[in-house]
């Protein structure tokens, strides 16, 4: 556009764009599947927040094994659920990097279990992005402990059964307990709102962590259509019944007095033992 | 306490010390930055050291949740370019496996001291030689080799661990000290000596990528062509290792008839014997690998040309005898004398077992290689077991020091 004043161009303006931390590059990911979007949120915070070359990120084991072919930053590969041990040995030794962990739901919940409660427990100044879709994508659809009640998947075919494979767990809430954790949230990448939502969830958990706060987790529910036997925009429409299972919101933010048995009182007086022993 | 509260500038010249503790002081003025363990027995004093330790000096610790927690988290500290220290004990070791393939396969240098107890299993808290094949033979999978050096006493195990780390970052390679629980646990004279090996530039280390370009430290490598070239390179890596950090020791190896090899604790149950041998007029000699990987195949092959047999004595029921007996190739008779579950070899059996191979074996001529066929051959290992009617009764750890004279 050119005005007629000047006759000269108006500098554009940009709208949309790849973020500087997202590598220009087509993902391995199935067509409709959530990762790419969590990807690019974490890549926008990392460029509007300046981390991007303070960065050491974990990647896990599991679909988004390749999460350090797409995002800009220095990256160590995790075994499998290991990944907040790994963080833990990067964060006590590099008291200056933004640490962030990528993890999915068979990492994260099932394999890593003893791996992520711990971290947390000891409030490792990290910030884990947790990715739920409900099934292990990688190898082919398998039942995770995060499936949902009924749901099909390659190895519960008939459905899962909680007499025989349990309940879905809510790992989030059980690390919303832990007085090493400062902030856990959980949104969804079903729709745009949602992930503006998911994208303001993760901006407070890195500014938790540069802030010098404690363990940070946002659970991102995402789709996995191939796994899910669904078209994307299905799987998409799915994630409204998997969030009734898993329900959305900020679950703990302390030093908001946000979350379970939040004692302000209690947390002011922790903090100030916690100073004499800097993380 | 002997020298807990001595800060290492103030301490005496020779001191009383306990193998887990001199370890671990050894890795911190040897520059380890971090430290991350489990409670086991026989190395939990190696933790609570570190414990008091490294806070002190500013430095990181953690007591993991697991032993998987703790390789792991020397994994994250290592592939960011500090210098680590991990400790456990066989049931821990074994945990340990997964991380330590990772760390193979990306290449991030780190030290894992291991104090051996009996196995398998929950097995015992005494010492035993019986994660040979577990460290020296891969640990996890893949095709991976890692450097194991051996002690057989304090004062050597605090050196090794100032070597341990250099060889690490020479090489990027997980590095293994192979100990036994009557090492970490007794308590032996010492002049503490230390090193710190310098450190290397940041060439592949995750530590951010301020003015560069990221990088990744990684194993997967999902293309089949490229998996196979970094599997060449690594043994490349592997072969250069071979040829230039094999270390072994030797006594009496001027005219011995018998070899006997044999490494860490047992090597000093063997030293005494040999001595005794000896003054009995049996002219024994003692092999005593300090690194298990690279084994001293070489040197083994040509002692074994002029000796009438060679006796291997391990805690164990025979893990290094594949080596020797690779090693050997038949140009000598090769037999075993092991104990095992926390049980030590005493001296008195193997003088038995040297005298028994001298008189079933016949004299070899000078240099000339033995006429193999014509000396009756011991088919099977003798595995110590015990029960035996010509054993003595063995000795427990906690004798350990009365069994032979410090090894300097």
């Amino acid at each position: 556009m050119t005005t007629e004043a000047t006759g000269a161009p108006a500098p554009p303006r940009i709208l949309y764009q790849r973020p500087r931390a997202l590598v220009d590059k087509s993902t391995h990911y199935c067509p409709g599947c959530g990762h790419g979007i969590i990807h690019r949120l974490i890549a926008e915070l990392l460029d509007e927040l300046e981390l991007a070359q303070q960065t050491i990120a974990v990647a896990p084991v599991g679909c988004s094994v390749f999460a350090y072919d797409y995002i800009a930053v220095d990256w160590i590969e995790s075994p499998h659920g290991r990944a907040p041990a790994v963080a833990t040995g990067v964060r006590r030794t590099n008291s200056d990097a933004f640490v962030l962990v990528y993890q999915g739901d068979g990492d994260l919940a099932a394999i890593g279990t003893a791996e992520i409660i711990h971290a947390a427990a000891r409030g490792e100044r990290i910030t884990t992005v947790f990715v739920n879709n409900g099934i292990y994508g990688m190898t082919g659809g398998q039942m995770a402990p995060t499936t949902l009640l009924g749901q099909k998947t390659t190895s519960s075919p008939l459905g899962r059964d909680p007499k025989l494979a349990g309940y879905p767990i809510p790992i989030s809430e059980m690390l919303a307990l832990l007085r090493g954790v400062d902030y856990v949230s959980r949104g969804s990448v079903a729709d745009p709102p949602s992930v503006g939502k998911v994208k303001a969830m993760l901006k407070r958990a890195f500014e938790i962590q540069r802030a010098g706060g404690g363990f940070t987790l946002v659970e991102v529910l995402s789709n996995c259509p191939v796994g899910w036997g669904m078209t994307a925009p299905e799987s998409m429409a799915h994630l409204a019944e998997v969030a009734e299972t898993y329900p959305l919101g900020v679950i703990l933010d302390r030093s908001k007095g946000i979350g379970p048995g939040v004692d302000p009182g209690l947390s002011t007086r922790l903090a100030g033992r916690a100073e004499e022993a800097p993380r | 306490m002997t020298t807990a509260a001595v800060a290492p500038a103030t301490m005496p010249e020779r001191v009383l010390w306990k193998g887990n503790e001199a370890i671990a002081e050894a890795a911190i003025q040897a520059g380890c930055d971090a430290y991350f363990g489990y409670p086991i027995t026989p190395q939990a004093e190696l933790l609570e050291w570190m414990a008091r330790r490294m806070p002190e000096l500013g430095r990181a610790f953690v007591q993991a949740e697991s032993e998987l927690g703790a390789i792991n988290m020397a994994l994250g500290a290592a592939a960011t370019g500090k210098r680590v220290l991990v400790s456990s004990s066989s049931p821990g070791i074994s945990l340990m496996a997964e991380a330590m393939s990772y760390m193979a396969g990306s290449e991030v240098p780190v030290v894992l001291v291991d104090v051996m107890r009996g196995g398998p299993g929950l097995g015992s808290i005494g010492p035993s030689q019986s994660d040979y094949l577990q460290l020296v033979k891969g640990h996890g999978h893949g095709d991976y080799r890692v450097p194991v050096l051996a002690p057989a006493s304090i004062a050597e195990a605090m050196a090794l661990v100032a070597d341990a780390f250099e060889l690490a970052e020479r090489y990027r390679t997980p590095v293994a000290i192979l100990a036994d629980g009557a090492l970490g646990q007794a308590m032996e004279p010492v002049v503490p000596e230390y090193r710190e090996p310098p450190r290397r530039p940041s060439t592949w280390q995750a530590d951010t990528a301020r003015g560069r370009a990221p990088r990744v430290v990684k194993s997967l490598i999902l293309r089949p062509e490229d998996l196979e070239a970094h599997n060449r390179d690594l043994q490349a890596k592997y072969r250069s290792i071979e040829e230039h950090e094999v270390r072994w020791a030797g006594e009496s190896l001027d005219d011995p008839e018998i070899l006997v090899v044999a490494y860490g604790t047992a090597a000093r149950v063997a030293r005494t014997a040999i001595a005794r041998a000896r003054a009995a007029g049996l002219r024994a000699g003692l092999l005593r690998p300090i690194t298990l990987w690279p084994f001293p195949t070489l040197a083994l092959r040509g002692l074994a040309r002029h000796v009438r047999a060679v006796l291997v004595v391990e805690l164990s029921a025979g893990q290094m005898l594949d080596d020797v007996r690779i090693a050997v190739e038949g140009l000598a008779p090769v037999a075993f004398h092991g104990r095992t579950g926390g049980m030590l070899p005493s001296p008195g059996d193997v003088v038995t077992e040297l005298r028994r191979l001298w008189s079933i074996t016949e004299p070899v001529n000078g240099r000339h290689r033995p006429q193999r066929g014509r000396r009756p051959v011991p088919t099977e290992p003798t595995l110590a077991t015990g029960h035996g009617e010509q054993l003595d009764e063995g000795v427990a750890a906690e004798d350990l020091p009365a069994l032979a004279e410090v090894w300097r």
